[in-house]
């Protein structure tokens, strides 16, 4: 501090954030939300004890009434319990948004000259661990309960990407939510209301067929369905068809739609 | 050299930190900021003085691009703070009035992300952390998460935070407000260094003996304007001269003494007989020598003589209290005073 400081004549000074710097600055803020990850394990409850938690439960619950037997319900319910899992984590995206736009030092980030899309950038990005953790963490205890996936370990590698860059692509909405919310439990309030009914309304639990046709309708559009049936061909069978480029694309539209729509709104705040 | 870059010519010929004509900002119908002007000079400690909700903070923001200003100007180093943000915030480091640091976070971790995000590579961010936190004498709380910190060593880091850059600029936002004594006088010695190093300096305070004890130049916000605007001994001046304070040893020569008091000076003086007590505006200093011979020859005992200079404190109530119309000079606030 007792250094003199450079005149403003001689700095050099440039009005605009170069590509490289939007990037770098998006990954320090990322290493920022896995910090405060690591120093706020309590963040974490749900997505490790959610997964334990709901396989335990809906297996021994729905197995003996839907599939005869808790072993042969395995395959039709860890899939289902990975895409409604992970997909509700993503929710926490956009309440952390809101919290963390809140606080005094979204000021300092505001005030820095850094590119204005690093915080949200940074924050999607840290919210990956969350998705990892609770996709490996489900895995994990379908295992333990005897789940043999028939596609092997590489393809249900796949399979834990594809639901990853789902819910990333999805948390984009709830990111929306996050930034045009007022208080962080609205976003919460506004992204349950969402998620119940695409994440129920779909082939995750009960088969389509048990259902009314009016619902079969919704249920055999609703993409979390397609994505559903695509992790399961992936990890109990190994094949990959039309349901993973329905999910994919699905995921592609999310993004295209809310990405600007999050980014502008944010922009704006910003 | 400065033909090669015309930018360096311009900032060269920029002597003001901050220029801003006729802000304004409105929020919903409310006019918090209705046309304000500052100019600072590079290399000064400014102080902007208010009332709370006078306005300060949204200037503040508004100079350090984080409110839109609705209507006017402003330049930081001849920069526009709309046209031109991101050049601005290369050259300003704001403290806010509540930390803008990370509470989850530690002290080190903090400055990392700040110095990462400026720039610095890995291993120059952890030496420049190490560094500000020893300047600061933080260093023995460094690994700790801030929600254990003091308010003080809350307040130091986030000055810190704001110097990872050297910024020529560096707003403060009422950055003593809540701390102790002792660790207010250690802020203040703070920002005089930091001017030492060529650094300009804005401040906001509700404290008048801070902007007295700190500030080159004063602005006093009011309801979203200007009132007054100068050193802090034209503000004082502004508002009334320096008064003479007399008391007679004998009380019943006070009345003598006041005629005396009266002829020399030729002004109204105020008598609170109980205490023995004469207080009279002094225009002009030279002739208090005239009034003391003249008390000699009358044969009046003075107990003691002082000059009372008026206070920040006087200047702050004239021009920001609501009934400023009644009382638009210290001389009169004695009077009701004396006579209450």
């Amino acid at each position: 501090m007792n250094q003199p400081i450079t005149p403003v004549s001689q700095r050099q000074l440039r009005n605009h954030t170069s590509f490289g710097q939007s990037v770098r600055n998006s990954f320090t803020m990322a290493y920022r939300g896995i910090l405060k990850i690591r120093r706020t394990p309590e963040q974490l409850f749900d997505v490790t004890f959610q997964p334990i938690i709901f396989t335990l439960m809906f297996t021994y619950i729905f197995g003996g009434a839907i599939s005869g037997n808790v072993q042969s319900y395995l395959p039709v319910i860890i899939p289902g319990i990975l895409v409604q899992t992970v997909i509700t984590t993503s929710v926490v995206t956009g309440v952390q948004l809101r919290e963390d736009m809140d606080k005094g030092v979204f000021d300092r980030f505001k005030s820095l000259p850094i590119a204005r899309i690093a915080p949200l950038a940074g924050a999607l990005l840290a919210d990956t661990v969350r998705y990892t953790i609770a996709t490996v963490l489900t895995f994990t205890m379908g295992y333990i309960m005897g789940y043999r996936p028939g596609g092997g370990l590489s393809h249900v590698a796949i399979a834990a990407v594809l639901v990853i860059v789902c819910a990333w692509a999805i948390s984009w909405i709830f990111a929306f939510f996050g930034v045009i919310a007022r208080t962080a439990s609205s976003v919460q309030g506004i992204s349950m209301i969402i998620l119940f009914p695409l994440t129920f309304l779909s082939n995750a639990f009960v088969p389509v067929k048990t259902m009314p046709h009016w619902l079969q309708w919704f249920v055999n559009i609703n993409p979390i369905s397609h994505l559903v049936t695509a992790v399961r061909n992936l990890a109990n069978t190994g094949t990959i068809g039309n349901d993973l480029a329905i999910s994919l694309i699905g995921a592609a539209v999310a993004v295209a739609i809310f990405a600007p729509l999050t980014v502008r709104a944010y922009m704006r705040r910003a | 050299m400065g033909r090669e870059n015309p930018i360096q010519l311009k900032s060269v010929d920029a002597p003001w930190a901050v220029e801003a004509r006729g802000l304004v900002k409105t929020f919903g119908g409310f006019r918090a900021v209705d046309g304000v002007d500052l100019k600072v000079r590079a290399g000064t400690i400014y102080g902007v003085l208010g009332p709370n909700g006078a306005g300060k903070t949204t200037t503040i923001r508004m100079l350090a691009t984080l409110l839109r200003p609705d209507a006017g100007t402003a330049t930081i180093f001849g920069y526009d703070v709309v046209k031109e943000p991101q050049i601005v915030r290369q050259l300003i480091g704001v403290t806010g009035q509540y930390a803008s640091v990370d509470e989850t976070l530690s002290a080190t971790e903090n400055l990392i992300i700040f110095s990462r995000l400026l720039g610095l590579s890995h291993t120059e961010a952890r030496r420049k952390a190490a560094e500000l936190l020893e300047e600061f004498s933080l260093t023995e709380a460094a690994k700790r998460p801030l929600k254990k910190f003091s308010g003080g060593m809350r307040r130091r880091l986030d000055l810190a935070a704001s110097l990872i850059a050297q910024p020529p600029l560096i707003f403060l936002d009422e950055p003593t407000t809540g701390l102790d004594p002792r660790t207010r006088a250690q802020m203040w010695e703070t920002i005089r260094r930091l001017v030492k190093t060529g650094s300009t300096v804005v401040l906001t305070t509700q404290y008048l003996d801070e902007a007295d004890q700190l500030a080159d130049r004063i602005a006093v916000i009011h309801h979203g304007g200007v009132v007054a605007e100068g050193t802090v001994d034209e503000l004082k001046a502004s508002v009334g001269r320096s008064s003479l304070q007399l008391r007679v040893e004998e009380p019943q020569t006070i009345e003598r003494a006041r005629r005396c008091v009266e002829q020399v000076l030729r002004v109204q003086s105020i008598v609170s007989p109980e205490a023995g007590k004469i207080t009279a505006p002094m225009a002009d200093a030279d002739k208090v020598t005239d009034l003391l011979i003249a008390l000699r020859e009358a044969g009046i005992r003075l107990s003691e003589m002082s000059v009372q200079k008026p206070t920040l404190d006087e200047v702050f109530l004239t021009l920001t209290g609501d009934n400023v119309t009644e009382s638009p000079s210290s001389d009169e606030m004695d009077v009701e005073v004396s006579q209450g």
